[in-house]
């Protein structure tokens, strides 16, 4: 198992999201992140003063597949946050130990994502 | 200074002293000066006037209804720029309307002003050079600063349907074509004493149009610049899905949205009650009433049909039934008796939130101004056709006196309402569309999907409405408060490092 972290521009997630509900890896978190990176900053100018903003918003995507599906999973991300300007962001991919569903309390790889289409809540 | 121009005006006979006031009546308040030193002055100009600028007051308060509308209706990422819109073209429409506006809109003639008033010069009688106004007595200035609020007003409509991509300097280019030509031409011909308020035109047997403070004249016609620069413009990103279905851009702040259609009603009471130019035919407190009436049975159709529709009270919808009432009413408020108010106003409220549902599936409006200015302004301008009472057409003065289809049994002016919408929109929309069109192909509208995205307070500012929501906080704090041209503190350390 692998955990998948994506930082990527906001206006990208909505076709990854899109992308990934349709090959049936539904669960995902995000968090709304501000970071720096190559990507230059923004002057904000204010009555005659600047301020230099060197951290910019991003999204934060975390997805945990397992190591077969990881490969699908970093090229979606690529295909629709790769816009070929600096700042588009990085994906990095960390080890899982374990996982457990807190519902059913089932454990291990199965837990993940769920695969089936009828599995997938109606309006997701 | 008085003295002097005593001595110089003694010596002359009565018939050199009329012949000396003509050109210098050329300015309005010297003439009204004068007069009111010879204690010839009547009161009522001075009673009229207080009440033609108390109301054009109001009007001018509009402008913060429309912006805290347009900024209640944006994302956060695009709240500043309105307020430097609202500003920019308020103040462009004032000099236009000093330089040209007033005086094609309001002179005499039946295409175009053209008796004078350019630069508020060779005004000549006032009552005779805007013959159209010529039946108050306020004074020209207080005629003038009513009749820019409203050229204002219509500009501002304009705005509604561009918001969040349109590029500021749109504003400044068109800003000028329409205070200048646009809206004096349109008002001119439909409350400005031009052909089709005077109805017989080219020979037909056409009755004069009534719109009584403007949902032709003024919001129609806002609505319909409105259109064309949405047309050319197309919607904002994520509007439509892949699949072309009409996705919601929820606005930022409902409350502010609330005061915005608040300050508008508030500017109402100045804008259909003013527009008698008159306090002393005592009709402007029955206007306000009619006018509250309609606003008040727009709200309540808006919320019920919204609900009908979407089992839902829509906040938004029961403002946007308020504006809609308010613009219905706009042209009958001064020709129809008070039982029709609520009558028009309802059938507004209802006519907006199925206007706003049809158009929001083929081009993106974001403030719903083409339902509630346009729609609402055709459907308040048709009203005049249907309800006009004989009395009220009669001491106005303009259309078929027997009143509209309820009183007279024929469709006079009901045609004249119809054709007379159909022109001015006919005229703006070619004018707007055209003068849009040459801006797209020269300046450019539409600013980068970049700066979309980034919002139009950091990318056209470069300064956000509320920079804490998009400044980190760390950011935001910074260090070191002295400013780098005052001298230093001296340092306690012994470390060289710490002082550098």
């Amino acid at each position: 198992m692998k955990m998948v972290v994506a930082y990527i521009r906001h206006e990208a997630f909505e076709p990854i999201r899109e992308d990934l509900l349709a090959a049936g890896f539904p669960s995902i978190s995000i968090t709304e992140v501000k970071g720096s990176g190559r990507q230059k900053g923004i002057t904000e100018h204010y009555r005659g003063s600047t301020l230099a903003i060197h951290l910019r918003p991003k999204l934060k995507i975390e997805c945990v597949v397992d190591d077969a599906d990881v490969s699908l999973i970093t090229s979606t991300i690529q295909r629709h946050a790769r816009t070929g300007d600096v700042g588009d962001g990085k994906i990095f991919l960390l080890p899982v130990e374990g996982a457990v569903r807190i519902r059913t309390g089932e454990e291990g790889p199965e837990v993940l994502q769920a695969h089936e289409a009828e599995e997938i809540p109606a309006g997701a | 200074m008085k003295k002097a121009l005593k001595r110089a005006v003694l010596p002359l006979s009565a018939a050199a002293l009329v012949a000396l006031l003509a050109p210098t009546s050329a300015l309005a308040d010297s003439h009204d000066l004068s007069q009111a030193i010879a204690g010839k002055l009547d009161m009522s100009v001075g009673v009229n006037s207080l009440w033609v600028i108390v109301a054009g007051a109001l009007v001018m308060f509009m402008q913060a209804g429309f912006a805290f509308l347009e900024i209640g209706f944006s994302r956060a990422k695009n709240a500043g720029t309105v307020i430097a819109k609202i500003l920019t073209n308020f103040s462009i429409a004032a000099v236009c309307w000093w330089a040209v506006g007033f005086a094609f809109a309001f002179g005499a003639g039946s295409l175009l002003g053209h008796s004078g008033g350019f630069f508020f010069t060779n005004l000549g009688d006032p009552l005779k050079t805007f013959p159209v106004m010529g039946t108050s007595d306020a004074t020209i200035e207080s005629k003038w600063f009513f009749q820019f609020v409203f050229c204002a007003v219509s500009l501002a409509i304009v705005w509604g349907t561009t918001l969040e991509r349109i590029k500021f300097g749109v504003y400044v280019i068109y800003a000028i074509v329409f205070a200048s030509v646009i809206y004096p031409i349109g008002a001119h011909w439909v409350f400005g004493g031009g052909f089709l308020q005077s109805g017989h035109w080219l020979g037909t047997n056409i009755a004069g149009m009534q719109d009584f403070a403007g949902s032709t004249a003024v919001h129609l016609i806002g609505a319909t610049g409105a259109f064309a620069a949405l047309l050319l413009l197309g919607p904002r990103k994520g509007k439509y899905d892949a699949q072309g279905k009409p996705r919601a851009i929820p606005g930022h702040n409902m409350p502010l949205f609330g005061l915005g259609v608040l300050i508008l009603w508030l500017g109402w009471f100045g804008f259909n009650p003013g527009s008698t130019l008159n306090a002393l035919d005592g009709r402007f407190p029955e206007i306000l009433f009619i006018t509250n009436l309609a606003a008040a049975a727009g709200v309540i159709a808006a919320v019920a049909t919204a609900y009908w529709r979407t089992k839902a009270i829509d906040i938004g919808m029961a403002g946007n039934g308020a504006i809609a009432a308010l613009v219905a009413i706009t042209a009958p408020s001064g020709y129809v008796e008070i039982w029709a108010a609520p009558i028009i106003g309802a059938v507004a409220g209802v006519i907006v939130v199925l206007g706003v549902y049809a158009i929001d599936k083929l081009i993106d409006d974001p403030v719903g101004a083409l339902s509630a200015h346009g729609l609402a302004g055709i459907w308040g301008t048709i009203s005049c056709g249907l309800f006009t009472a004989p009395r009220l057409a009669q001491y106005n003065g303009f259309g078929d006196p027997q009143g509209g289809l309820v009183y007279s049994g024929h469709f006079t002016q009901l045609a004249a309402q119809c054709i007379g919408f159909a022109i001015a929109f006919s005229f703006v929309f070619a004018m707007s569309f055209g003068t849009f069109w040459v801006i797209k192909k020269t300046y450019g509208l539409r600013v980068t999907t970049e700066e979309e995205d980034a919002g139009l307070d950091i990318s056209e500012h470069g300064m956000y409405g509320y920079p804490e929501q998009f400044i980190p906080e760390p950011e935001l704090i910074g260090y070191g408060a002295t400013p780098s041209l005052a001298p230093r503190p001296i340092a306690t350390s012994t470390t060289q490092e710490a002082t550098a």
